[in-house]
């Protein structure tokens, strides 16, 4: 199907329409938006919900690819909206979908609670064992350049949840802490401030952890912000693999790497 | 029966003010008080992640800063509106506030030696902006949530837009919210609440803002009885990325980068010839319009909009790549253009709200039980013109106090009891009264004319006669019939909260025109120039707007002076 089919300068949207809580059956709604040059996926789905049809519910705030609010499945494919140009997207209609592995609110609005459940289950902050020294305030923790190029890659993690959408291991086991997670597990315990990585083994030496990784890579590959959480785990991997099950093991790896 | 949910501290809003409020109030409380967080957007989407540049603090005095000279230059940068006060208690809270996050597992930027880096901005004599690459907003909002998930007690209910205060004899006694995901309206009951919902920047199409940033929390204490003070004072930032407002960061100028007109010259050396592109926001704004209505600006072949160039490309591709990672991406993929190769197209934008509601130097509002922090509140640190660097700073050390603050009071509070009687009210206003409501008008297209109104008369430079017209045109359009909810679902109907948000558009844009068109003088971002100068015999003083039924009823407060007495700028 071509997009000459319609008016010049118009982009056709076929947009994922359900309300699950009214048991209405899904369809795709077909529209048809002016397009302008630089116009992103958002906001054709923004001038259509102004203009053409008020009931399109969507999630969207900074429209910079900073918030992560946006994502959304495009032409298949997990992107931010607000992030994905219609010129990018070739000839034919756009087809807008909700994220995949997410219970759906409505049209293309998903449930993130157990997306920010699994990230908080993997502890992300820095853990100090002299915790009430953490939190004076006199002067820095000295961390050299070098230190924080070890993991601040891993920190531009947005939350859009774009990789887990798009994990085939999320879709077999809704346990799977996810790459997302994972990810930010490696920010942490990557980090030359932190002292928690033993505390995090458990959950990450699991059978629903790191080893259930089959290391397709797709986390990557629609990572909007280059965090790689493929590449995260596979350090996790080397970090607890090197000392198995012994309390405290990640840490003293680390320690030894470092001196 | 509506639910009545009892949290002894309710927060409104999930930016840095609000996380940081959160963290204080849990660390005071050793982690007994409960604490409900309630955001119109899930955690993390706050518009605080979009900061890039710098948080000021003074670190480094043995290299030559100074607490005094942080107080100064931020007095001197709100064209001596700010109470001063409320600034040196500020910037003494600061440098504290860097560390704690940076304890709490922030990426600062680095130097050599390990220790954290700052760089220049604009209006400082110092480099003090405290930067993690140019991501520093973001970097916080994840420091802060993060940090969140180590306590029990902080409860986020996201997704929920919070439609009144309940307030009962000028005392706080809870919120009544809408659940996004379900539809329902429940009440909150809590012993003391927070307001840090942020600025008002979408009263204006031309916005570094997110869609997000209405000012709900603005109205709902403007409604409760909470004066709003000098909302007139609206800063432009120079620049924007045209056509879409994206915010280039001043850090790009702190850095070494420079505007120049169609000529290709530097045209700051004339406006401000010692700090030349690192004058304050408000300087620098009204330099760029003046060049372009001297036509010395030029004109974007797409959007038509006229514009300025920022230069970036002597700084060469590494410093780039490296300082300014992320302006560099926004460049490419918004505008197709690599600030390495080519210079960007910009012009003032609407960046902040340097009015808000009326706080103490303890963030507390005049509303016993309500305290307000971040861009939401006035303390007023920022006065007629905030220093760049200086907004997430005060969400750091307001936001602090406000926890603490909170936290005090709920301790030993009885948790007051919410009449359903009143819930009903809440109710009936909003379903009955809206959202079964009956027009013929788009409201998406009544909030884009309100932005239109706001971008024509109410910009960089302003006239009695430009502001009047705007007032009357906005009041017109408030008479129409928007206030109608096409989408008759219960479930996540932004259709119904768009429509909610358009009051307190409406409440807000009335405050910056009315007070804008009282004030006869040109102050910081509030230039007249049917009153070009700024006059202190007659307008050293804040603005207040209360809330009455025929629209703002103004009163003037004076401004805190201690030391610094007020004297004509020089950049």
């Amino acid at each position: 199907m071509a997009r000459t089919e319609t008016r010049e300068n118009t982009v056709t949207l076929k947009v994922f329409r359900q309300n699950p809580r009214r048991h209405a059956q899904p369809h795709f709604q077909t529209l048809q938006i002016p397009s302008e040059p630089g116009m992103t996926v958002l906001s054709a789905l923004l001038y259509a919900k102004e203009r053409l049809d008020h009931t399109i519910a969507i999630r969207y705030s900074c429209r910079m690819a900073s918030c992560g609010s946006c994502g959304m499945k495009i032409n298949g494919l997990p992107k931010l909206a607000c992030y994905t140009q219609i010129s990018e997207l070739g000839e034919g209609p756009i087809i807008v979908e909700p994220l995949g592995h997410y219970p759906l609110v409505r049209d293309l609005v998903t449930d993130f609670q157990g997306f920010f459940d699994k990230h908080r289950s993997i502890r992300p902050y820095i853990m100090r064992r002299d915790s009430s020294e953490q939190e004076t305030s006199e002067t820095e923790y000295n961390q050299s350049p070098r230190e924080l190029e070890d993991y601040l890659q891993f920190s531009y993690c947005i939350k859009c949840g774009l990789c887990n959408a798009a994990c085939p291991t999320v879709a077999s086991d809704p346990n799977f802490i996810g790459p997302q997670a994972l990810g930010q597990a490696y920010r942490y315990v990557s980090d030359s401030r932190d002292e928690g990585a033993h505390d995090r083994v458990s959950a990450l030496d699991s059978a629903h952890g790191i080893w259930r990784c089959h290391f397709a890579g797709a986390c990557s590959f629609v990572c909007p912000k280059g965090v790689d959480p493929a590449l995260a785990i596979q350090r996790l991997r080397k970090l607890v693999v090197r000392e198995p099950k012994r309390p405290g093991a990640l840490l003293l790896i680390r320690d030894a790497q470092r001196a | 029966m509506t639910e009545v949910l009892s949290y002894d501290i309710i927060i409104v809003g999930s930016g840095i003010a609000g996380l940081r409020a959160a963290i204080e109030a849990a660390r005071v409380s050793k982690e007994e008080c409960s604490i409900a967080v309630i955001t119109k957007v899930q955690a993390m989407r706050s518009h605080s992640v979009s900061a890039e540049g710098g948080t000021a603090a003074v670190l480094y005095p043995e290299k030559g800063d100074s607490v005094e000279s942080h107080i100064f230059d931020t007095i001197k940068g709100s064209d001596y509106l700010a109470d001063q006060d409320a600034v040196e208690f500020f910037a003494k809270a600061m440098p504290s506030e860097i560390y704690l996050l940076e304890h709490w597992g922030m990426p600062w930027s680095r130097t050599e030696d390990g220790r954290i880096a700052q760089r220049n901005f604009g209006g400082y004599s110092f480099p003090r902006a405290t930067f993690a690459a140019d991501r520093v907003g973001f970097f916080e909002m994840q420091t802060l949530y993060d940090t969140t998930r180590k306590f029990d007690n902080i409860h986020f209910f996201q997704e929920w837009y919070v439609t009144s205060l309940i307030i009962d004899h000028g005392v706080f006694r809870g919120v009544t919210a809408i659940d996004l995901k379900s539809g329902d309206l429940s009440a909150f009951s809590g012993k003391a609440g927070i307001v840090a919902t942020g600025g008002a920047g979408r009263l204006y199409r031309f916005a570094t803002y997110g869609y997000s940033s209405t000012p709900d929390g603005l109205s709902l204490a403007y409604r409760a009885g909470a004066p709003i003070e000098d909302m007139e004072f609206v800063q432009f930032h120079p620049t924007g990325l045209i056509p879409s407002g994206v915010l280039i960061t001043e850090g790009a100028r702190g850095d070494g980068a420079v505007l120049i007109n169609s000529k290709g010259e530097r045209f700051m050396k004339k406006y401000a010839p010692e700090k030349m592109d690192l004058a304050s926001r408000d300087v620098v704004s009204r330099a760029m319009i003046t060049e372009i209505q001297e036509a010395r600006g030029l004109k974007d072949p797409v959007s038509g909009m006229e514009h300025l160039l920022l230069d970036l490309r002597h700084l060469g591709a590494e410093k780039i790549k490296e300082r300014l990672s992320a302006i560099r991406e926004i460049a490419i993929k918004f505008k197709g253009i690599d600030p390495i190769d080519d210079p960007l197209p910009v012009r003032p934008v609407c960046h902040y709200t340097m009015g808000g509601i009326k706080t103490n130097v303890r963030a507390e509002t005049p509303i016993v039980g309500l305290w307000s922090a971040g861009e939401a509140a006035c303390v007023s640190i920022n006065g007629a013109n905030r220093l760049g660097a200086n907004s997430t700073a005060e969400c750091l050390v307001f936001g602090a106090q406000a926890g603490a603050g909170a936290a005090a009071r709920a301790h030993g509070q009885l948790t007051a009891n919410i009449e359903q009687e009143a819930i009903g009210k809440e109710a009936k206003r909003l379903f009955d009264g809206i959202f079964h409501g009956s027009g013929s008008e788009n409201p998406y297209e009544i909030h884009n004319t309100v932005q239109m109104i706001m971008d024509r008369y109410a910009y960089v430079y302003r006239s009695g006669e430009g502001l009047e017209a705007g007032l009357k045109e906005l009041r017109e359009l408030r008479s129409r019939a928007y206030r109608h909810v096409d989408d008759q679902a219960k479930e996540y109907n932004t259709n119904f909260v768009n429509v909610l948000e358009l009051d307190a558009m409406f409440d807000m844009a009335e405050i910056v025109l009315a007070g804008g068109l009282a004030r006869n003088e040109s102050r910081g971002a509030h230039s007249r120039v049917d009153f070009p100068k700024r006059d202190d015999p007659n307008w050293l003083k804040h603005t207040l707007a209360y809330w009455a039924p025929q629209g703002p009823r103004f009163e003037y407060a004076p401004v805190t002076i201690t030391k610094y007495t007020p004297a004509e700028r020089h950049y």
